[in-house]
């Protein structure tokens, strides 16, 4: 085990920010800590790294009890949501910064600095501050940075929440294979599902300061243990009394086995995809259900605004069933986010 | 871009009203101190400036000066920091007293430095001269003085700048193995610097030309005690005309330093919107 939390807990004030954490990272694991803002993820996140003391708890890191130590002693490598560039420095001299304070030789210094600098596609900025640099660089250097130090555990504080999204996808992609290539253990926090499901080999769910699950892209993605989880990860309906993924909704114009008669009250096309709203037959007073299928599917079977169908989930669909009434609507479920997370300091 | 003749005569009319503000109420008069000093040539300017008084009065003021910059850049950064990066209770308490200084008359800070030091008003100043050592009536009172005067300016220039700056680059540090006092001399100082000067300088400014504290403090005996701006008034008050163009050299003197330090520091310092 690379990261052992035990126990941990925080309050600020009044507010429960992290509750009875416990959680066994591995050595080599790209995890994300996944959830909505305020959930306690960064605050976790901070408290491995020592930026923040837990009330209650333990960290181990590489098998040394690190509860007590002071950030500066614990060997990890932070990578902040907005750079924390240091901005009177060059570009090459912010990622020789934790080398300089350790005193190594400059020799050895200037060789890790352009080594790094290569592995970032940084190598021509050198000399740059970072003002001059776009997001996408800044965060680049940081990484460099956070890693010039050998870190036994990098974290990486919702690190592409402030870049734009086509850059927040090509830095993502790239990270991934940087993993690959570098292997140092990874927990990064996001409130981003889909950068979650692409990134990570684990993800953790954390909401209301608890953990709610930890598994694998897949595991999490087809067998969520709490309705939580399963709207969280993705798009979700409701169909009796059950969440399902609009998806793994099986739709046809005639009656078959199992399947729940109804109409189709909106027809809406997005790209390659075309969402329905059926309302069903039987129950007059619930919300519609959402069914999403291709372009392709629609024309061939000749659906439309208005058509009568019958809809059932497909055999192998995730299904979480109902418990609290909350979770009914399914157009109004927060799937994703794009407001950066307010910090909890 | 275009501008509307309504808008230039309006523009204009303020340049006037401000520069003729200015005029009256600074750069006439002290053109007059400059015309008074050099009306009869520059040799009697250097020969008043060459009397022992004089450059004794003048080695004073700057040293005092010099020694309430230096108490007053640790103590007001140590200050700015406490201010902005921690929370405790009387934190607003502290952030106000910070100005009395601006706010209260140097001449009640002279009073109450007396009241508090001189061994004759004093118990704290009694037992100091009976160490013997001596506040009031000689230099550690001027510096106290003028220290106590110019204190807010370095605070208020560092402030806002550590308030910008944020905690994320000193957290960055820390995590990158810096000490606390790396973290400091690497990241926090090099952050603060143009703001930390622009404070020295004022405070240095102020200081240089500080009277009403100090004169309650020092007694202004010529030789012993008496600063440059206690020079310049007692001069001024006397007859004859070595006396009043030493007055007028000795002031002439203060304001150019003044004038040359704010110069160098607005043109060492990059523009105020990017260097922050």
């Amino acid at each position: 085990m690379s990261i052992k939390i035990t126990g941990v807990g925080k309050r600020f004030g009044d507010f429960i920010a992290l509750e009875g954490i416990d959680l066994d990272i591995k050595t080599g694991e790209l995890t994300a800590l996944l959830g909505p803002s305020g959930g306690g993820k960064s605050t976790l996140l901070r408290i491995i790294a020592g930026l923040e003391v837990a009330d209650a708890g333990s960290v181990e890191i590489e098998g040394v009890d690190a509860t007590g130590l002071p950030a500066q002693k614990r060997n990890v490598g932070f990578v902040f949501q907005h750079y924390a560039a240091f901005r009177h420095l060059t570009v090459a001299s912010n990622v020789a910064f934790g080398l300089k304070v350790r005193k190594r030789p400059r020799k050895e210094i200037n060789a890790r600095v352009q080594e790094l600098l290569e592995l970032v596609h940084l190598s021509q900025f050198a000399d740059r501050l970072p003002a001059q640099l776009s997001g996408g660089q800044r965060q680049r250097m940081a990484l460099a940075r956070a890693l010039a130090i050998e870190p036994t555990v990098l974290l990486l504080d919702e690190p592409f929440g402030a870049l734009d999204a086509n850059v927040r996808k090509e830095l993502r992609a790239w990270l991934r294979r940087l993993h690959d290539e570098v292997h140092v253990t990874t927990v990064f926090v996001t409130h981003d599902q889909e950068e979650a499901l692409d990134v990570a080999d684990r993800i953790v769910v954390i909401n209301q300061g608890r953990i709610e699950q930890v598994g694998s892209p897949d595991e999490l993605y087809d067998h969520p243990n709490s309705e939580f989880v399963m709207s969280f990860l993705g798009p979700v309906t409701t169909l009796d009394n059950h969440l399902v993924r609009p998806h793994d909704l099986e739709i046809e114009t005639h009656p078959f086995e199992g399947a729940y008669a109804g109409r189709i009250e909106r027809f809406n096309r997005v790209g390659f995809e075309v969402r329905l709203d059926v309302h069903l037959t039987d129950e007059d007073d619930a919300p519609p259900v959402l069914v999403t299928l291709t372009r392709a599917e629609t024309t061939a079977k000749a659906l439309n605004l208005g058509v009568p169908v019958w809809i059932r989930p497909v055999a192998n669909a995730s299904q979480v069933r109902i418990t609290t009434p909350t979770l009914t609507s399914a157009d109004t479920l927060p799937v994703s986010e794009s407001v950066p997370q307010p910090s909890l300091t | 871009m275009h501008e509307t003749s309504g808008h230039r005569v309006m523009r204009w009319a303020l340049r006037l009203i401000v520069i003729g503000y200015l005029f009256f109420l600074v750069i006439w008069p002290v053109a007059l101190v400059a015309a008074k000093t050099f009306a009869g040539g520059l040799a009697p300017v250097i020969n008043a400036l060459r009397q022992p008084e004089v450059i004794f009065a003048f080695q004073l003021t700057l040293s005092a000066a010099f020694w309430a910059v230096v108490i007053n850049t640790m103590f007001g950064v140590g200050i700015s920091l406490l201010l902005v990066r921690y929370t405790f209770p009387g934190r607003r308490a502290l952030n106000a007293m910070v100005d009395l200084p601006l706010s209260v008359s140097p001449v009640v800070v002279g009073l109450a430095l007396v009241l508090v030091y001189s061994g004759r008003t004093g118990w704290l100043g009694e037992g100091i001269e009976q160490a013997g050592f001596q506040v009031i009536y000689a230099p550690p009172g001027i510096i106290m003085a003028t220290a106590f005067v110019s204190l807010p300016l370095v605070i208020r220039e560092v402030v806002p700048v550590l308030t910008e700056i944020g905690t994320e680059q000193e957290q960055a540090a820390r995590s990158l193995g810096a000490s606390a006092l790396q973290t400091f001399g690497r990241i926090t100082l090099p952050a603060i610097r143009w703001g930390l000067l622009y404070g020295v300088v004022l405070s240095l400014a102020r200081s240089l030309g500080e009277f009403g504290a100090v004169k309650i403090v020092s007694g202004g005996v010529a030789m012993r005690t008496q600063t440059a701006t206690l020079l310049v008034e007692e001069r001024y008050q006397q007859f004859g005309v070595v006396n009043s163009i030493t007055a007028y050299a000795a002031a002439f003197i203060l304001a150019l330093i003044a004038v040359i330090a704010l110069i160098i520091i607005t043109s060492l310092r990059p523009g105020r919107g990017r260097s922050r």
